[in-house]
Parts: C-alpha cells; structure tokens; sequence
C-alpha cells in the first residue's frame, strides 16, 4: 500500500479513517465524533470508526427531528444534531476555581488543567466557522478566557464536508459552507460509489494534518475522484433547506425594533432557551459563586446562560427585558445584527440547529423575511 | 416711576426681549414686592389676584398633606416664576408659597395682565409663547419625579 | 498546556474601613499595598465577598490615592448586603479596574457640569477630584446633584466642605422635603437650566438611575449642549466584566468594556426604547 503524500488528495477507506482515529488517541488527543444516542446523532467519545452512525440519516424541519435509516453504509450521511463543538471548548459548566482562607486573605488555586487535547472527527464548514467566531469572543478580545483557550490551543480538527443539506441548514446565504476551506487539520468528502463501501476524499489543512494523513494507509485520489468529491459539495450546496438574506440584514433589524413580528413571534415563543443551547456560537454564561458550611472554602464556576431566562438580565429592582418579545428580539438581533458590530461577523453560520430544536418551530430565517417583506421605517440607533 | 418699573420687568428673563410697547403695557401692571424668610407670598384656597416673578432669594411650594403634616413639593428661584393658577377660572391658589430666604420679586396684578391680554390679542399670544415653555418643563419635571427614581423598587 | 492568567481570578485586599453614609449605602475603604491600584475616574472593580459572590462596583475615592481603593455600596442584594457587612481587617476579593471611565482629557478647555442623581454621585466624585486637582484645565465646574429626601444626599460633609471653595457650584436638590429643609426641592434636570455654563463649550457627565440620566441628557441638550458631549454611566448586569458573559449587552455595546460611561449621541435612540 502507498503513503500519502502531503500535497494532495489522497484517498482513505473505512480502514484509513479507522486507523486516523487509532493515531490521533494514540498521540495523545481524546478523540470525540458524531455517535448515535437517544435517538440523535450527538458528538461522543469514539474508539473507532465503528463508533460512528454508520447508515444514518436525519430529517429535519422546524421543530422536528428524526432518525431514518439510509440504504447504504455513510458514516456522515447526516446533518448536524443537537450538540456542537462548543461542549467541549466552551463548556457547559466549568470550576474556573477554588479558594481557601488564610491569614492574609485567601489562596485561590485553578483545578489541575490536564486536559488532553481534543480531535474533533466530522466537523462541518459550518462548526468550523461557529468556531472561529467563538475564537473571536474569547482569545481576540481585551481579556482572553484561558479556559477556552487551552482547550481550544491542542484541538485537532478533521472538517468533513457534506454530503447532505439538512432541512434546516441555510450555510451558503451565511457563506459558511457546505464546503469547509480552512480551519482544519484535514477535511474529507465521503464518496457513496453505489453498492460498495464508502471512501474518503482526504486533504490536509495544517502541516500536521499533513504529516498525519501521509501515515495513515491510503493512495492518491483520482482526478474523478477529486471532481466527484466537489461534486458531493455542489449538489449539497443546491439542496439548502432554508435561506436567509443577508443583504444589510444589520441595518434592516435595527431600524425595526419596534416591527409589530416581534409580538408575533412572542406569541409563539416559550422562552425555553433550546435555541441559546443548541446553537455552536452562543457564549453567555452565568457566574456562580459558592462555599463549603465553615465558610473556609469557596469556589466559582460557570455555566451556559441563555439570554432568553428572565434573570439574564436583572438589575436592582427587576428585568431590564421583562418581556418574552424583548428576549426574542435580543437574541435574533444579536444574532443577526449586533454581533457584526461586536465582532466584525454575524453570530449565525446557518447550521439550523435553533430551527429545528425550537419546540414551537419558530424559524429565524421565516422572522427575518416577515420583517424584510414588511419594513416600518423607524430611525436607526 | 413707571420708567423705574420697566427696567426691572426688561431685567427679568421671563420678560426677555419683549418689545418696548408690551413692556410699557405689562410694567403698568406691576409692582415691586419683598418677602422676608418665612413669609408667605400666598396661601392654598386664597384669590389668585397676583403673581410674581423672582428677582432675588428662592420660595417653597407647600402642600398640607393629612397625617404627614407640610410637604414642600418644588422650589422655585430667582429667574423664575411664581404661581400659574391666575391664569385659568376659578383664579385661586391651589398650594402654599413661603419664601425660604429674603425674596424680592415683581408682584404681576393678574387681573390686569387678563384684561390687558384680553384687548390686544397679541400680548395674549406673546404670554402664551412665554408661559407654555415653563409649563411644559414643570409637567416634564412633576413626571420625573413621580416616577422617584432614587433607591430601590421591587 | 498550563492555563494562562485567569481574569476572573480575584485578589485578596484587606479592608481598611467601612463607614456609614446613608440608611443603606456604605463606604469600604481597601488598602491595595505598595503597587497601588491604578484606575481612572469612572471605572469599577468587581468586588467579592468570600464565598457569596461578587457584585460589580464603581470606585469612589480618589484616583490620587491609588493606595487606598474606596468603593460606596448599597445594600440591595446578597452580594452587596455581604460587602456593606465586612470589618476592617477583613479581606474582601478584587478584580479590576474594568472599563470606559469619564472624559476628563476631552473636557479640557471647557465647562464641566457633572449630574449626579442619588447614589449616582459616587462614581462622579473620582471625576470631580481630578477636575479639581488640575483645576486650571477648565472653565466653570458645575456639580448638580439630585436626591430623594435631604437624608439621602450622599457625601453631604464633603458637598459642603466643595460648596466653600470659589472655584465650583454645587447645587443640590431634593425630591421631596419638609418645611424645614431650606435648599431646593425638585427634580435634579430643573438645576441644569439654572445653572449657569458656556452651553457651546461645555462637556456633562451624568450619572444615576437610567431614567435621570435620560431626562438629564435631554434637559442638558434643551440647554444647548451638544449630544456628543453629554456623557452617561450606564448600569446593567454584570458577571463577568470582561465582555465573556453577555449579560451586559445594550444593543451592539457591552456595558463592561465598552462602557460604562459612553456618549448620549450614543446611547440616545437606544435609552428610548423599551427592553432593550
């Protein structure tokens, strides 16, 4: 069997991708990919290719999501399922330390940090780039969370482009995808050729990637090969479920804020919080203090907060958004809109995950069009 | 005299920049008046028969407020006005006005202001244009303060 | 890989003094050693009672005296309540200084008018000492400031103690008396138009609740002055105080780095809208 040489593509069979698995927890990294349980795709620990949701596929719409049986053997045949990266970069909950009083105040110690580096095995173009937003939040701002940081510093990414659009996924309108173009280490495009087994369009993205890639047991892809897998993204590509205009979509919410959609979608809106969970970029949290009963002990963690929570926003005497509709309005507005004043992006990379989560099925891309198609024309702040 | 009296009322900002001919007219309703500490310009139930335009010194608007005794709502100083209800029937004054400090002021004979305003339409007009502003600023003031924004709510 | 320095890791200071300034606000003097503490007027700590939790706090003292780090406190909640309760010789926990403090380089060369409502006077009185340790600087100085009843006016022996100088005007007003309270009764934004300042060269600093602070700007601009120049502190929840958490958000802004104090021009068509 040939090696892989670095610069190109190369092609890797179920075995190649078993044996990348095999290396990568070999060197060191905790592994962690998409696995089938409680009825969703999620992302796990995986040992080995055998792990993954071989001949699975979802079909997703708003406020909907089901498995279903494919009729061949793809380990990706899938879209993204309710968990995304940030569960092991950004943590749901997370000891940012513990403290103990002495003398002269007290000592304050950070939990021994001996976390392995993470590989992420199928990352989309979409998680990619809810990746480099959170990067954004948390190393390129005045203060960097050293939490996320650490975290983030070790991962190794293997992106695998899709090869099918789900019925909420709306990356090309947000330009994060189907086809991922950077921010891994290597990426691969699964190849379905009829009854026999799939094989995977490998590219490297990252000298380390590289290196790893020509270890692995594999061969050179064939131009077909090349040009299928770009064909796999194309077809993807035109088969978005949903779409969003983008087009001044900053200007549009902020001179609408008062657009009577907003007490539309209150009405239907639960306040639940699933769409803050679901979604790959966003990062508030909220700060809990705590102590042992002598009081000599105390510690600080934190926790996903949701800026649809009543809380959220409390100041001496109350809530500053009292009100579902300001709390809808909040998050889909920073979102769409002041998340490129913040952050020089928008906040959504299209993955349709708070559509299809959302237990009402209210659908960011439907509120965005009703305001689009009905503008009122207030002064913009 | 008169002359004497046209000064001052051109002194006033109240009066700022008002044509010679309508200060000749308004002075001719005024009169000079002083107030030591604790004087009362006038008094809650009383006529409203004259109104006044701080020159000097700063006067309390007070309200009997069963079981909580006196309350003093606003102040008022120098440069400002004293008393809005000469304007409008029943012409009676509706809080007490005490002076805090020695006060002088110009004492505005309300019934004369009226049927001057009355006569000629445009002095009534140029009243307005001067009054209007300071009501709208009390109202705008009276809402801030009902809401008693200080401290804690909740 | 070893975790980096951790900003939400406080350090310990020691209490040097805890008075008494209103029914529920109290003044906490921390001594921070040798290194000082330096900050700007207008900025806040994040202050943490050992165990309970940490609340975000203006700093009150003066920015000459980084040795001594002087927060005032009302008791509103656990945190504050915890804080309001420390003895001297306690320690209480601090990260900081966090944020946009006031414009005192901008003011240069031109009247200052600070508005202070309520407790709002606490973080304008870092401003007012570095106003008028280079006194020279300006033009007038204005301090108008605005209380419920005359036994809420905060700092009411150093108020008095500036009212001597020649060099300022205070002016001090109450919402609500009794007879016997000889200074003004009325809302704070009645002083701006009384008091007297070069409206086309005049920069306002304005602090207390949101919705003084909202009357104020407009009242300030009635008087002339432009938007840009008017200056608020705004106040939202804070967790963190380094733009991570999210819960201080004001539209585009995080209240924590991009703020606190930002322009009226700024802040305007946001202040009158509702929830946001």
């Amino acid at each position: 069997m040939d090696m892989v040489q670095s610069d190109e593509r190369s092609i890797l069979t179920r075995a190649g991708l078993d044996a990348l698995i095999g290396t990568l927890a070999a060197r060191g990294y905790r592994v962690v990919g998409p696995k089938l349980r409680d009825q969703a795709i999620i992302y796990d620990d995986i040992a080995g290719v055998g792990d993954l949701p071989a001949g699975w596929t979802d079909e997703q719409d708003g406020g909907h999501y089901r498995l279903e049986q494919r009729d061949d053997n793809a380990l990706f045949g899938y879209a993204v399922g309710p968990h995304s990266w940030k569960k092991y970069l950004h943590p749901p909950r997370l000891q940012l330390w513990s403290a103990k009083r002495e003398e002269t105040g007290f000592s304050i110690s950070h939990e021994p940090e001996t976390i392995p580096p993470f590989a992420f095995i199928g990352v989309r173009a979409c998680e990619i780039q809810a990746i480099a937003i959170q990067d954004r939040v948390f190393l390129e701002g005045p203060h960097v969370d050293p939490h996320y940081q650490v975290r983030r510093a070790g991962a190794f990414i293997v992106a695998v482009n899709c090869g099918k659009a789900g019925g909420t996924c709306f990356c090309v309108s947000m330009g994060t995808g189907p086809c991922a173009k950077s921010g891994f280490d290597i990426a691969l495009t699964e190849l379905l050729p009829g009854t026999s087994e799939p094989i995977y369009v490998a590219e490297a993205g990252s000298e380390k990637g590289a290196e790893i890639l020509s270890s692995l047991p594999g061969r050179a892809a064939q131009p077909a090969e090349i040009e299928a897998a770009e064909a796999v993204v194309t077809h993807t590509a035109a088969a978005m479920g949903r779409s969003l205009e983008t087009a001044g979509i900053r200007d549009l919410l902020m001179s609408n804020l008062n657009h009577p959609r907003w007490d539309d979608v209150a009405e239907r809106c639960l306040a639940c919080a699933n769409c803050t969970m679901v979604c790959p970029t966003c990062f508030c949290t909220s700060v809990e203090d705590a102590s042992d009963l002598s009081g000599e002990e105390a510690s600080r963690s934190r926790r996903w907060d949701s800026c649809f929570t009543m809380d959220f926003s409390f100041i001496h005497g109350g809530s500053v958004r009292a009100s579902t509709k300001s709390r809808y309005r909040q998050w889909m507005t920073h979102k769409l809109a002041t998340w490129i004043d913040q952050f020089d992006t928008s906040g959504c990379v299209g993955c349709g995950r708070c559509i299809t989560w959302c237990p009402v099925g209210i659908d960011l891309t439907e509120e965005a069009r009703a305001i689009r198609d009905a503008p009122a024309q207030e002064a913009k702040p | 005299m008169m002359e004497g009296m046209e000064a001052i009322v051109r002194e006033h900002r109240f009066f700022a920049d008002l044509d010679d001919d309508f200060v000749k007219l308004i002075a001719g309703c005024a009169r000079n008046v002083r107030f030591n500490a604790g004087d009362y310009l006038f008094r809650a139930g009383e006529p409203a028969n004259e109104f006044y335009l701080l020159r000097h010194g700063r006067v309390a608007l007070d309200i009997a407020v069963p079981g909580r005794g006196m309350i003093t709502i606003e102040t008022v100083s120098a440069g400002e006005i004293v008393g809005v209800s000469w304007l409008l029937p029943p012409y009676r004054w509706d809080h007490d006005t005490r002076a805090v400090e020695l006060v002088r002021a110009i004492g505005m004979d309300a019934k004369c202001l009226r049927q001057k305003c009355d006569a000629d339409h445009d002095v009534g007009y140029e009243m307005m244009l001067r009054f209007v502003p300071i009501l709208v600023d009390r109202l705008r003031a009276l809402r801030l303060q009902l809401l008693d924004v200080y401290g804690t709510h909740g | 890989m070893a975790l980096a320095a951790d900003p939400m890791a406080p350090i310990a200071a020691r209490v040097a003094r805890v008075r008494r300034e209103l029914k529920d606000v109290w003044t906490i003097d921390i001594e921070v050693g040798s290194g000082g503490f330096p900050f700007a007027p207008g900025q806040f700590n994040m202050l943490y009672s050992f165990g309970v939790g940490e609340a975000a706090i203006s700093i009150s003292g003066d920015p000459a005296r980084p040795n001594t780090l002087v927060h005032t406190v009302r008791a509103v909640g656990k945190v504050s309540g915890a804080l309001t309760r420390l003895k001297p010789g306690e320690f209480v926990g601090l990260r900081g200084p966090f944020g946009a403090g006031w414009p005192i380089d901008v003011a240069v060369g031109s009247d200052v008018v600070l508005v202070a409502g309520g407790l709002g006077l606490a973080p304008l009185r870092p401003a007012l000492y570095r106003l008028l340790a280079t006194r020279e600087n300006y033009g007038r100085i204005v301090l108008l400031c605005g209380a419920r009843s005359p036994r809420d006016i905060l700092f009411r022996i150093e108020l008095e103690r500036w009212r001597r100088r020649l060099d300022i005007d205070i002016e001090v007003t109450v919402d609500h008396a009794a007879p016997d309270w000889r200074g003004n009764v009325g809302v704070v934004t009645t002083l701006i138009g009384r008091a007297a300042f070069d409206r086309h060269h005049t920069v306002a600093m304005v602090c207390g609740p949101e919705i003084m602070m909202r009357f104020a700007a407009s009242e300030l601009v009635n008087a002339g002055v432009s938007d840009e120049a008017i200056y608020l502190s705004m106040e939202r929840n804070m967790k963190c105080a380094i733009g991570h958490c999210g819960h201080c958000q004001f539209g585009g802004d995080f209240i924590c780095k991009d703020g606190p104090v930002l322009t009226y021009r700024h802040l305007r068509d946001r202040l009158a809208r509702s929830e946001i």
